[in-house]
């Protein structure tokens, strides 16, 4: 162990604090900002400026304007959190010009939160404490769900009611799985953010005399280390989107400001980095990524530490660390987020990766639509070079390494990693044959690792936690955790990260919310362009990249697109396929010819002109595709079309032998009409016609004139009686 | 910035071509690159033509013929479709009075498609340079036109 080196870092870590003490004094009420693409796409860079005129106004110094990441509750940004000194922070949902007002005079100045703006509605009980009480759902641990009814059970016996304590139930899966041997319960109390460790009823009642009753944390009670999740609960824990999900890979996420090199070391950031250094031993990184069971969370799922293992025993002095930021799956932003929110825990597992495999020079491949995520990586990359974290000889260890940017340039198929060597290359983007794998020969011929965002991201916590504690957290084959994002027809659309073999229903219907609009959940999209469809009737499927596989879907980047039972899947397929023809390159012929046919037969079904054998040609053009294709996206582009002719055959037969569409989706095999029975004759239907092809008197029934109706649908939608008909 | 000042930043090392070529058709005012541009980075890196020319073509966010000042593209991926990016379009096409890869008269504005945002959760979206704007109506649509002219 190098003492050197960690000292050296102690003082990095020391000079940050108190660049960060001087920003944010203690004492301060802190008022948090998202400032990440989808929030001021929302409308928080003027909510910033408001909040900043209001500070500015009020003369007070001691209130601190805090630009953090992007949390992932996408649909109700712009979210706002006001932190005041010794009370629970409180969070605001799709905040305005005219809320920033009235949350900095009657919160901010007046400590009174405004409750009808406050994010899902939760705090309103008024209670002076709140616990968050971990229901070992995830670990099995039966004695916490024990303890939880049993700290209910006498509470309501000593008479102590929900003015002075709310219990809420809550996943904390990454905070005691270190210890499973622990028969007991945690629980986090806030104000204070105390996490106590309780075994026994007569832990339970020395609580709530001592803590509860007289205001006096019992400290032998509580928890010394700090969990790596715990930031993030402190925060945001009351909210059940959040208090289900396990944050490692997003843990800074919403935390810290992206741009501050100091608030990421007071997070505990560049720890592991200074230890691996300190310890210069690269083979015990790649053993210990290895035992952590981390498989690639960019959709291979390739063990990282064998593809790091095969890189380092490649002989020669060059070699190359890839982070492959070119997110092209539609429906998918977990890797922006992530760098937009949180890039020097990236840039971490990116330098700990140049070492063990023995690599000087790194590279980021960032789609050229990111440009936010572009510049937080290039504020990070110069402060990590300013304070001797990258560049020559870093933290006086004698390893030198450094990271550049390379942009994309609008291209799906630069995501696979030959194809992406080609254009940091300076070429088209268009893949080649494997073997040689780029751990082989990759980037100018040398030997290269390309690993996704999210995977490096999660790289400096299994260092600081140790694998063990990430292997247990995912399930038999993978560890850790997945992020997903969900979109589409689903109430909370946003990022969602959980334990690997966490189930569909968990994470659509529990923390997502289920379908809007009360309707049914049909079906998800996994995977992107390259994955499938899963219907709902397997919603208690364990999300892991094998069982994904075996459903004929994949976990790809972890995009997951809901869909309800006004989707007809045989236009999900159609669209998917057309995304793909879009996006072939054109190098080999059986994906750019395969997908062109593929696209023209799901064209000509979802028309009403599908013909008795275009199944079984889709199938045989979509398998000829999967077997004979050049790369991964070939190879993947027919499995929309191939799952969903899995579960949902009879969809496909309905539009081909009955010309009808069962989700009543495809404009050219469905019907409208008015019931002359039901029409009142109120012309709002008359009135919203873009076509002008409905009839009638008013107080008369009107008609459609079927030959010259677009089918948009809109008098379907407008009429209050139900006398249009959809068929 | 001249084509010849922004070439002589970067090394004559095929591998910056990318790098290159975005940052002459960002200076350029008609956002896009002529041939002369595409000529002169073969020269100086010493490539041929045609091999420049197959990058630039092949990547979708290179334009070889001369756009507006203003880049709006709206985003095609399927949660916009699915919470209405068609309305969007509509209303652009209306608005702008030009369809998709199309230049106004006035040579301000010229209507892309672009590949997912990767802000699905503001669905509608779209970006005007570069900046991503996002829960879009029709109805505010006419408005942001208005902001971006009066801005010019």
């Amino acid at each position: 162990m190098n003492k050197k080196i960690l000292k050296r870092f102690d003082s990095l870590r020391l000079e940050g604090e108190k660049a960060r003490s001087n920003v944010i004094r203690p004492g301060s009420t802190i008022i948090q900002v998202g400032s990440a693409t989808c929030e001021n796409a929302a409308g928080a860079r003027e909510i910033r400026e408001e909040f900043r005129k209001h500070i500015a106004s009020s003369g007070r110094a001691d209130i601190v304007l805090h630009d953090v990441g992007c949390t992932g509750r996408c649909s109700l940004e712009p979210i706002v959190g006001i932190l005041r000194p010794g009370e629970r922070p409180v969070k605001y949902q799709q905040v305005s010009r005219e809320g920033v007002h009235r949350i900095f005079t009657d919160h901010v100045l007046h400590g009174q939160p405004v409750a009808e703006l406050i994010l899902d509605g939760t705090q309103k009980s008024g209670s002076r404490y709140e616990i968050l009480f971990c229901r070992g759902e995830r670990c099995g641990n039966l004695a916490a769900r024990g303890l939880q009814a049993r700290l209910r059970e006498r509470l309501e016996q000593r008479g102590v009611g929900a003015d002075v304590v709310a219990v809420q139930g809550v996943n904390f899966a990454d905070m005691c799985v270190g210890e499973s041997k622990f028969q007991g319960g945690h629980f986090l109390v806030r104000p204070g953010n105390h996490l106590y460790r309780v075994a026994s009823d007569a832990d339970l009642e020395r609580f709530i005399d001592e803590h509860l009753l007289a205001d006096r944390p019992v400290q032998e009670l509580i928890v010394q280390e700090q969990p790596i999740g715990q930031n993030f609960f402190e925060l945001y824990g009351d909210i059940s989107f959040f208090n289900r999900q396990s944050r490692i890979a997003l843990r800074n996420s919403g935390i810290i400001d992206p741009t501050s090199l100091p608030e990421y070391l007071n997070a505990g950031g560049f720890h592991s980095l200074a230890r691996v250094l300190a310890a210069g031993d690269p083979d015990g990184v790649i053993a210990e990524l290895s035992a952590s069971k981390l498989r690639g969370r960019g959709g291979g799922g390739f063990p990282t530490g064998s593809k790091w293992q095969m890189a380092r025993k490649e002989p020669g002095g060059e070699k190359y660390i890839i982070c492959n930021a070119d997110e092209g799956d539609p429906g998918a932003f977990m890797d922006r987020s992530m760098l937009e929110g949180d890039p020097f825990s990236v840039v971490e597992g990116m330098i700990i990766g140049g070492f063990a495999i023995g690599a000087s020079r790194g590279f980021f491949y960032v789609r050229a639509e990111y440009p936010l995520a572009i510049e937080r990586i290039e504020n990070a990359l110069a402060a990590c070079r300013k304070h001797g974290l990258l560049g020559e000889d870093i933290l006086g260890s004698g390893f030198s390494f450094d990271l550049e940017i390379r942009l994309g340039a609008g291209a799906f198929v630069c995501g696979e990693e030959t194809a992406l060597i080609h254009s940091i290359e300076g070429e088209r983007g268009q893949p080649r044959i494997r073997p040689p794998y780029p751990s082989q020969s990759g980037l100018w011929g040398k030997p290269t690792v390309i690993n996704n965002v999210e995977t490096f991201a999660n790289v400096p916590v299994i260092l600081e936690h140790g694998a063990e504690w990430f292997r247990h957290i995912g399930s038999d084959k993978s560890g850790g955790t997945k992020v997903f994002a969900l979109a589409g027809k689903v109430n909370h659309t946003g990022l969602v990260e959980v334990p690997i073999g966490t189930t569909l229903r968990e994470i659509i219907m529990e923390i997502g919310g289920g379908c809007p609009k009360g309707k049914r959940f049909k079906a998800v999209q996994t995977g992107g362009p390259a994955g499938g469809c899963i219907p709902a009737t397997h919603a208690d499927l364990a999300v892991d990249y094998d069982t994904l596989t075996a459903m004929g879907t994949i976990m790809g980047s972890g995009g997951m697109i809901v869909m309800d039972e006004d989707d007809c899947m045989v236009d999900i397929a159609k669209f998917f396929m057309k995304f793909s023809a879009d996006e072939s390159c054109g190098k080999c012929t059986p994906c750019r010819e395969g997908s062109k046919r593929m696209l023209e037969i799901l064209e000509r079904i979802t028309a009403g002109e599908g013909r008795e054998d275009d199944i079984a040609k889709l199938e045989r053009l979509g398998l000829l595709m999967k077997r004979t294709s050049l790369c991964g996206l070939g190879r993947a582009a027919a499995n929309p079309v191939l799952s969903t002719l899995r579960h949902y055959r009879e969809e496909y037969a309905a539009h081909i032998t009955e010309h009808r569409c069962p989700a009543k989706r495809c404009a050219a095999l469905v019907r409208y009409s008015i019931l002359a029975d039901k029409c009142v004759g109120c012309t709002a239907c008359a009135r919203n016609c873009p076509a002008n092809c409905i009839a009638g008197a008013a107080k008369k029934p009107h008609a459609i004139d079927p030959e010259r109706c677009i089918k948009c649908g809109r008098c379907f939608r407008v009429c209050r009686f139900g006398a249009v008909e959809r068929n | 910035m001249k084509p010849e000042k922004i070439l002589k930043r970067y090394g004559r090392s095929g591998d910056n071509l990318l790098a290159i070529l975005h940052d002459i058709q960002d200076a350029s005012p008609e956002h896009y690159l002529s041939d002369a541009d595409l000529r002169s980075a073969a020269d100086y890196l010493r490539l041929p033509y045609s091999f420049v020319h197959g990058v630039a073509s092949f990547y979708t966010m290179y334009s070889l013929k001369p756009r507006g000042r203003n880049l709006i593209r709206v985003c095609q991926s399927p949660p916009c479709h699915l919470l209405g990016s068609s309305t969007i379009s509509r209303e652009l096409i209306k608005v702008l009075g030009v369809g998709f890869g199309e230049t106004t008269a006035d040579r301000l504005f010229t209507l892309e498609m672009t590949s997912c945002l990767g802000v699905c959760g503001v669905a509608p979206a779209m970006m005007v340079n570069d900046r991503v704007y996002g829960n879009l109506t029709a109805e505010r649509i006419a408005g942001i036109i208005d902001d971006l002219r009066r801005a010019q």
